[in-house]
């Protein structure tokens, strides 16, 4: 036998998914592996002889390195001694100072730091992120890349970024010999867009360099390092020759970023029996160790395999939190796509998007996936709105700022129309009106004009032949009218020579200050303390697009000609066929229509007609000391003269009730408003009329939208919040008569 | 007034008279003006040797030892030309070099007064001789 209910859920698109039972022999265990060792360090005279499990003598190039560079032996007579509770306690303790536990990491083994974080639950993980981060603001990076590989859409996509608050942004190429002209067009949109964003083009690393010192990124984060090393060599490095480029980027002024995470060493089959948070551990040690100010982790690539085992989302938030705690800025990753389930992408996401990190995403994509060139698009421009909207729900910053339609596109037609005059000045293939106003106001790379792919990789070559740098550039904005972003420019090549954002979690406010570890740290000891979103910035962040003013949301109250009135105060009826039709305070009068849209005199017309229709006879009277559908009818059936009566609210919620039932209690109850029309007013009359004659009645038939509460309670509120401003406490209830002719 | 790494950064904001390019033009010169009158090449738009000394001085004063010698590094690297600067590191890569090239690259860098760097090198070679990291001689 099957179940429906399961074949169902199995068409979800979390199914898509292979989800396995661990295998630690192939690396497929998150955390707390069954082969990790235990910590150790064994020191004689100066010299390590036994860390984790080995003896010196059997070192691989990692524990070398670590030994060499890593480990400050001071410290670890005293860190070491630590029991692995104590220290995952201290990490959450807002009493214990960030910088006391960053001392105490540098004297800690790879096991043992991983045996710590191992100790820790999601939210412990959370508090020790939020304490741990090195800024005190968090931030954001973006992806910027096209399909096309289109210098107007990357320009424009690139400024509206900037202009979004994603301090970085990073673009990589499809074809190598764009480079150039990708790393110039993201350039040049960046400063459009809001000065001191800082830009990378990921490409090989000689080009990588070759781009750094023309001036033309200012970043890089494609150094990876692997955590066994038979990885680390299929990866064609040691952490000798990744640590030396690292201080060469440095050297030609770049910002370095080194690249790990989680499950990399499984996928590339040499997990060695280790678990991935375990392998992660000795990564960061030497990140750490090589002098990189930070790192890109939070699994990246590998994410999908690390959701496939148990503990994955908890591992990965570790293995952030790992980097934190060794004093490393974080890219904490959310940039390969996760899942393909919204649910349980966004799920492990709020793991770094509520603690916040230096970069909640290390990429995320500002254009729509289909033109992430990245293999990202974990989140993409469809989905902004939702991300600022669980910003404004949580009251958190996560480093993107919503900016109105009408900004956007004068701010993305600016950086096209900048990127088109650097073209025409560098005597670079010519970038047309009709590419500028597509990569302003279009979806995607789909519908951009082709451009002749081959005249621009020669033109990007004889580009790199003529030495063209950062300076040219600026200079080239300066001539055809774009001075501010020719400053703009030329402020990021200042940058380059004070070299101030080499230091830990720098980036670059709008005014050209560098903001860092250094000078911005993140101070967080507990509640009233550290980075808050507050004043200014979350007035910034609540004010999305789509908020609407309450006062404005039902529309326009302007008096219109009246369609009832009011009379003398109501008696009680004597006829036995008789149905009061009772409205509550507000109704045709303050509020003129239900929330279905129905003018009030057409649904007071239709309930009379089907009162007649069944045989009874209506009364109209307005309750007016009280709003609660279920009193307006209660004291309604108490008026009638059958002792049947309907009520209605102004928004259009009808109850029938009766004069011998508690006033909560009812014959009927109709509260989805928003569903009915006017012939369910009338059945409802019809109904009433059927129970005042003692007839038997059949419910009206209803329907149920479980989702009309979520669309439509703010309005719901407001309509009843103007219906409550109606109420004359203790006034009685008054005969009412139609006016005028009905409106349709 | 004399460094001070534990107030003086960012250097950019706060002792821009600190800074200099390779040439010798002060940071604040550093303008769009200057460009258009030809006072500034592309090849003057770096961070000199004792720019970066003075990161590694900040970030040893935040106590980010390795950080400091990164940069302390970098500093050395900032006078090695682009191309030896990558024929190291093209060597550093598993099995691309012997002991005896890495040593010769280790002496290329001494050459420019990068002893640090070279001493890096020279360690390496040592660990890549016990991990069979080498390449055949």
């Amino acid at each position: 036998m099957a179940s429906r209910r399961f074949s169902s859920r199995a068409t979800r698109d979390l199914h898509l998914e292979q989800l396995v039972s661990p295998v630690p022999d192939l690396g497929l265990v998150a955390a707390n592996g069954p082969n990790d060792p235990e910590p150790e360090l064994v020191v004689e005279g100066d010299a390590v002889t036994r860390m984790d499990g080995r003896d010196a003598a059997e070192f691989d190039v990692i524990d070398r390195f670590v030994v060499a560079h890593g480990l400050d032996l001071v410290v670890a007579a005293e860190a070491m001694a630590y029991d692995d509770l104590a220290l995952a306690r201290m990490l959450v303790d807002v009493n214990v100072l960030r910088a006391d536990l960053v001392r105490l990491s540098r004297g800690l083994t790879p096991a043992k730091l991983a045996r710590v974080i191992g100790q820790l639950d999601p939210v412990e993980l959370m508090v020790a992120l939020k304490k741990l981060r090195a800024r005190r603001a968090p931030g954001n990076q973006a992806h910027v890349t096209n399909l096309k590989e289109s210098p107007a859409l990357l320009a424009a996509d690139a400024a509206e970024a900037a202009r979004r608050g994603f301090a970085e942004m990073e673009t990589t190429v499809g074809v190598a010999r764009y480079a150039p002209l990708n790393a110039i067009a993201l350039l040049v949109g960046s400063q459009a867009g809001r000065p001191g964003a800082m830009t990378q083009c990921a490409v090989e690393e000689r080009r990588n360099l070759e781009l750094a010192i023309r001036g033309l990124v200012t970043y890089a984060e494609t150094l990876s390092v692997y955590g066994t090393e038979p990885v680390f060599v299929d990866g064609d490095d040691t952490p000798w020759s990744k640590a030396f480029l690292g201080a060469a980027y440095a050297s030609r002024g770049v910002k370095v970023r080194f690249t790990s995470g989680t499950g990399s060493e499984a996928l590339m089959g040499y997990a060695q029996g280790l678990s991935m948070l375990y392998l992660e551990a000795r990564c960061l040690a030497v990140v750490r160790a090589a002098g990189s100010q930070g790192v890109q982790n939070g699994s990246i690539s590998c994410v999908a395999l690390v959701l496939s085992v148990p503990g994955g989302t908890r591992a990965i938030l570790g293995e952030n939190v790992l980097a934190a705690w060794l004093d490393l800025e974080v890219a904490s990753g959310n940039d390969a796509i996760a899942s393909h389930s919204e649910i349980r992408k966004t799920a492990k996401l709020m793991g770094q998007f509520l603690p916040g990190t230096d970069f909640v995403t290390s990429g995320y994509s500002v254009m729509p996936r289909h033109d992430n060139t990245f293999g990202g698009g974990n989140f993409d421009a469809d989905d902004l709105d939702e991300w600022l909207t669980i910003q404004r729900d949580w009251q958190v910053d996560a480093g993107i700022e919503p900016v109105s339609e009408e900004e956007l596109l004068l701010v993305r037609d600016r950086a096209a129309r900048a990127v088109q005059a650097v073209f025409a000045e560098l005597g670079l293939p010519p970038i047309s009106d009709d590419e500028v106003d597509v990569a302003t106001s279009g979806y995607d790379a789909r519908e951009m004009p082709d451009r002749d792919r081959a005249a621009d990789v020669e033109a990007a070559d004889d580009l790199l032949s003529r030495g063209v740098s950062g300076l040219d550039v600026a200079l080239a904005l300066d001539r055809s009218g774009f001075g501010d972003v020719a400053e703009a420019v030329l402020g990021m090549q200042r940058q380059r020579v004070s070299a101030d954002y080499l230091q830990t979690s720098a980036v670059i406010d709008a005014d050209g200050v560098v903001r860092s570890a250094v000078n911005d740290p993140n101070a967080y000891a507990g509640p009233g303390t550290g980075y808050r979103l507050e004043g200014e910035r979350w007035e910034l962040l609540q004010s999305l697009p789509q908020v609407a003013v309450p006062a404005e949301l039902l529309g326009d109250s302007a008096p219109a000609a009246p369609t009832v009135s009011d009379g003398k105060v109501a008696s009680r009826g004597d006829d036995a066929a008789e149905v009061v039709v009772a409205v509550g305070p507000a109704f045709a009068d303050s509020i003129r229509r239900t929330i279905s849209d129905l003018d009030h005199r057409d649904v007071l017309d239709a309930v009379c007609a089907g009162v007649r229709e069944g045989g009874g006879e209506p009364r109209l009277v307005r309750v007016r000391r009280v709003a609660d559908v279920a009193f307006i009818a209660h004291e309604a059936a108490r008026l009638s003269g059958s002792g049947v009566a309907i009520g209605l609210q102004s928004k259009g919620t009808a109850v029938i009730h009766r004069a011998d039932l508690q006033p909560l209690d009812n014959l009927e109850l109709f509260g989805m408003s928003p569903l009915y029309t006017l012939e369910s007013y009338r059945a409802m009359g019809r109904n009433a009329a059927g129970y005042a004659l003692g007839k038997r009645v059949g419910p009206v038939p209803t329907e149920l939208d479980n989702f009309a509460r979520a669309k439509l309670i703010v309005r719901t509120t407001l309509l009843h919040a103007r219906e409550t401003q109606a109420v004359v406490p203790g006034a009685d209830s008054v005969e009412l008569s139609l006016v005028g002719a009905a409106v349709s | 007034m004399a460094f001070d790494p534990s107030s003086d950064y960012p250097l950019g904001t706060r002792r821009p008279d600190l800074v200099f390019t390779p040439g010798g033009v002060p940071l604040a010169r550093v303008t769009l003006d200057a460009v258009r009158e030809g006072e500034l090449t592309a090849a003057e738009i770096r961070a000199t040797p004792a720019t970066l000394r003075m990161q590694a001085e900040v970030a040893l004063a935040a106590g980010r030892t390795q950080l400091a010698e990164s940069f302390e590094r970098a500093a050395e690297l900032a006078a090695v030309p682009d191309e030896l600067l990558l024929e190291v590191y093209t060597a550093l890569r598993p099995r691309r070099a012997t002991a005896a090239e890495l040593e010769e690259w280790a002496a290329r860098l001494d050459g420019f007064d990068a002893s640090m760097t070279a001493g890096f090198v020279r360690e390496a070679a040592a660990a890549y001789a016990e991990r069979g990291l080498l390449a055949d001689g």
